[in-house]
């Protein structure tokens, strides 16, 4: 393998770091400013979005870089949906939007307007748990718990994306009616990555609420 | 991420005025690529313009038996057509190995097929890339090479297209379909689609400034067996090394081409001439220009090995 020959100046270096520190200084997205504090900068107006969110109309006024996940954890406080890598490699942020999953992370939140948002709050509670909460417990289909929210969303929605037909690459035959097996919900679920790989009594817990 | 203004486009025309009346502008539809590199201050627009009212949400039949699909139909809605999935399996093959179920369920056709590469110099801010600043250098040319292009390349960017669809694409002949910053709409067949680096690695795609995808057509069902066979560091969730699609006859004739070896989906139309004398005859006319490097130089018996287990399934 080659070895990288590139050399750092020392002045690169230390332009390098002013521009990181710039980058710290930048105001951070936080509450406050939901809240009514100033814009984040000056240049850039805030937005009001209106979405609905566990069944409820929410209304936020963000700065447009405010992700889909920084809205329901930071200004909405539903901090059940994580927060892992922020670039769509983990899936612990994983959301029902209008019944179908994806990365909370890599969408804007003002791209949102009149979505319905499904956190998994809004999934059950504890005292009315949805089926694949009870089987996740049952099973003991996590440890740490991290992933957990983003894999319950994202095994709810996959059981839908097999009725509705949606192949995935471990389907063998493309006309055939889909149907579940360990493979398959194995690779369906490979956008959620469980650290303390809890992998096959999450597999035990969806195929037992689907029923296979 | 820089911050940027935001607004909605509610027709095609109104979108591409909205990008080309702002400098630094960009569309976005499924954002899934776009805002990861925004993030890292990769790509840093100052205004979006929202797509995803447009309505190019659709995939029709054409009047010669083709498809017409919208450039904000899903990858998910994409693959899991039933006319795709009967008529075009190496679209929906080549779909479903790609990403993952949310990054599908969110990411639009014409997004897919302006992803940027995944070269980890193109990603990494503190290192000179000549797509990324240009002019500044390749780092990847005395760097780590092993997932980079083997062909097509050039002294100024060895990166490959990382796509999955859109190898498919090129395989079925696809044609994008384009309205530009004047309104007029034009047609680019899929393998001039993407352009070879050069001296302007900077440039990736055969658009203009402002020009936006609004569909893409696929002509007549070709028959044949679907193939699309994608060999990665692991079974699923990441990019592939070596990626085969292929459309083959009973006869031994048909169709390939070559995903993550080239800096574009990699056909050659002298090498599918080959095809009935095997993966060998395939790969040599196919790869003849190659310039490997030392850590990538494997990428070429892989293509042969990959076609020949392609070839062998689609005989079974």
């Amino acid at each position: 393998m080659n070895t990288p020959d590139w050399e750092l100046s020392r002045r690169e270096f230390v332009v390098g770091a002013a521009a990181s520190s710039v980058i710290v200084a930048t105001p951070f997205l936080g509450p406050a400013h939901a809240a009514g504090g100033t814009p984040p900068h000056a240049a850039v107006p805030m937005m009001k979005v209106t979405m609905e969110v566990n069944g409820s109309p929410r209304s936020v006024t963000l700065d447009p870089r405010t992700s889909l996940l920084d809205t329901l954890r930071e200004h909405l406080r539903l901090t059940g949906t994580k927060k892992g890598c922020d670039h769509g490699h983990c899936g612990a942020c994983t959301v029902l939007v209008n019944g179908t999953r994806i990365n909370a992370c890599l969408s804007l939140a003002v791209m949102h307007e009149g979505d319905k948002v499904t956190t998994v709050e809004g999934i059950g509670t504890p005292d009315a748990l949805h089926p694949m909460q009870a089987a996740f417990i049952k099973h003991d289909g996590f440890q740490c718990g991290y992933c957990t929210p983003g894999q319950i969303c994202s095994a709810v929605a996959v059981l839908k994306e097999i009725e509705k037909g949606v192949p995935s690459h471990v389907t063998e035959d493309l006309a055939a009616p889909m149907r579940l097996s360990n493979p398959e919900l194995r690779e369906r679920m490979s956008g959620n990555i469980c650290r303390c790989g809890a992998y096959s009594n999450i597999a035990a817990a969806i195929t037992e609420v689907a029923g296979a | 991420m820089i911050p940027f203004t935001y607004e909605k486009a509610d027709s095609p025309a109104a979108a591409v005025a909205a990008v080309t009346a702002t400098p630094g502008a960009k569309f976005i539809a499924g954002g899934t690529n776009l805002l990861d590199l925004m993030k890292f201050q990769i790509e840093t627009p100052t205004h979006l313009v929202d797509i995803r009212d447009l309505p190019l949400t659709t995939i029709n039949d054409t009047g010669d038996g083709g498809l017409r699909i919208g450039a904000l139909v899903t990858n998910t809605e994409l693959a899991s057509h039933p006319r795709v999935k009967r008529d075009y399996g190496v679209l929906s093959r080549a779909i479903v190995a790609g990403a993952t179920g949310q990054i599908r369920n969110k990411a639009s056709v014409g997004g897919n097929l302006l992803q940027r590469n995944r070269c980890p110099y193109f990603y990494n801010t503190d290192l000179p890339c000549n797509k990324r600043v240009p002019g500044s250098g390749c780092s990847a040319l005395g760097g780590i090479s092993r997932s980079l292009a083997v062909i097509g390349t050039s002294e100024s960017c060895i990166a490959q297209n990382p796509g999955d669809m859109a190898v498919a694409l090129t395989v079925l002949d696809a044609m994008v379909e384009t309205i530009d910053a004047a309104g007029r709409t034009r047609t680019i067949a899929i393998a001039d689609f993407f352009r070879l680096p050069g001296d302007t690695p900077e440039t990736e795609f055969a658009l203009q400034p402002g020009e936006l995808i609004t569909s893409v057509t696929l002509p007549p069902p070709l028959g044949g067996t679907h193939h699309y066979h994608k060999v990665r560091d692991r079974a699923s969730y990441a990019f592939a090394i070596v990626s085969v699609a292929a459309v083959l006859n009973k006869d031994g004739t048909g169709r390939v081409a070559f995903g993550s070896v080239a800096p574009k989906p990699w056909r050659i139309k002298a090498a599918e001439a080959v095809l009935p004398a095997g993966p060998a005859a395939v790969v040599s006319t196919a790869f003849k220009e190659a310039k490997p490097r030392e850590d990538n130089a494997f990428k070429i018996l892989l293509a042969e090995r990959t076609l020949a287990l392609v070839i062998a399934k689609g005989s079974a």
